[in-house]
């Protein structure tokens, strides 16, 4: 199976993962890179962790995800 | 005063106005206020992105650089150690490993008031982990230099709630804070107007950190130049040292030469 389109409805290869708190389905074969570049935002300052360890930038392409796994994308806002 | 440089974690500063970035109509604003300001160490929040909303609004970091200030993000929202810390090994992998974190733990929503338990639990861990932690303390002068011995690189007491604008609160307290202190003292929080900037700075803080007295203003970037001109008159007035007060009048021309 290609691993392109994170997001499938092929339902005996996906995961359920949870992104910013909202559940997903993916492919099995979903890498961290994979999932930006389906959310379109490869490439901007981010960051990420999963079940609450940051996932660094240069394992992004090398990290596939597990069932029930609680991915969190984060980037800088205005603040005080 | 070309020589009078804020030193935080051994890097040098011109200016000491450190602004926030939240609260702005926009971004134009918050690239325009802050450029008013002259501040070069600018606070920002690390929050979820909004998944599917706008991938190609801009991003507050391509207006705000890194390359052109120094991005001091902050844990606004914490209220347990372990969050803030958290948040801050997040914002060091956003912004490739740099290690200069505003740490606060807040203790309650209606006040904001730090948490010091939390908040030293949190340095605690932050500092093992190789961070520099400026942080928001209550304006205890004991916590205070807990703080500091602690490995902090700068303590910021609070000179009033968070975005109340009510000013200097207890001009006592922050200045037992600055006498005591070996590292910088901030004034963080509580700054309304140009006068409270000038007044922190004229007890001896060696900055102040503001972020609603300007972007609350009616107009945010004139706020953010006479904020720049209060914190630079403030530093002045300190350094040059005050007249005493006396409680009678003393005649400023002199009584010798009088022909009436």
């Amino acid at each position: 199976m290609p691993r392109v389109g994170c997001f499938i409805s092929n339902k005996e290869f996906f995961l359920k993962i949870f992104v910013n708190g909202e559940p997903k389905q993916v492919a099995d074969t979903c890498s961290v890179q994979d999932l930006l570049a389906e959310m379109e935002i490869v490439g901007q300052r981010l960051a990420v962790e999963v079940n609450e360890e940051i996932v660094s930038k240069s394992r992004h392409a090398d990290y596939s995800f597990k069932d029930g796994d609680k991915v969190e994308i984060v980037h800088a806002i205005g603040g005080g | 005063m070309q020589d009078d440089k804020l030193i935080i974690a051994d890097k040098a500063y011109n200016s000491r106005l450190l602004v926030g970035t939240g609260k702005y109509k926009d971004l134009d604003e918050t690239r325009d206020a802050i450029e008013a300001s002259g501040a070069e160490i600018v606070t920002v929040a690390i929050r979820r992105t909004n998944i599917g909303q706008n991938p190609d609004e801009p991003n507050l970091l391509d207006v705000i650089s890194p390359d052109k200030y120094t991005i001091l993000p902050n844990t606004a929202g914490c209220y347990t150690a372990k969050d803030a810390v958290r948040t801050c090994q997040l914002a060091r992998e956003l912004l490739n490993g740099h290690d200069l974190v505003k740490l606060e733990v807040l203790g309650d929503q209606k006040t904001l008031y730090p948490n010091m338990v939390d908040t030293i639990e949190a340095a605690e861990v932050l500092i093992k982990d190789g961070f520099k932690v400026m942080v928001y303390t209550s304006d205890d002068p004991i916590i205070a230099k807990r703080l500091e011995e602690m490995g902090c690189v700068a303590v910021m007491p609070l000179a009033g709630l968070i975005g109340s604008g009510l000013g200097i609160c207890n001009p006592h307290n922050i200045r037992l804070i600055i006498e005591n202190a070996n590292v910088p003292i901030l004034v963080d929080a509580g700054v309304g107007t140009a006068s409270d900037a000038a007044i922190a700075m004229e007890l001896g803080c060696d900055a102040v950190l503001m972020n609603t007295a300007i972007a609350g203003a009616k107009n945010p970037v004139l706020m953010a130049s006479a904020m720049k001109k209060a914190i630079e008159a403030g530093r002045e007035a300190f350094l040059a040292g005050r007249m005493p007060k006396k409680a009678y009048a003393s005649a400023s021309s002199p009584i010798d030469g009088t022909f009436f």
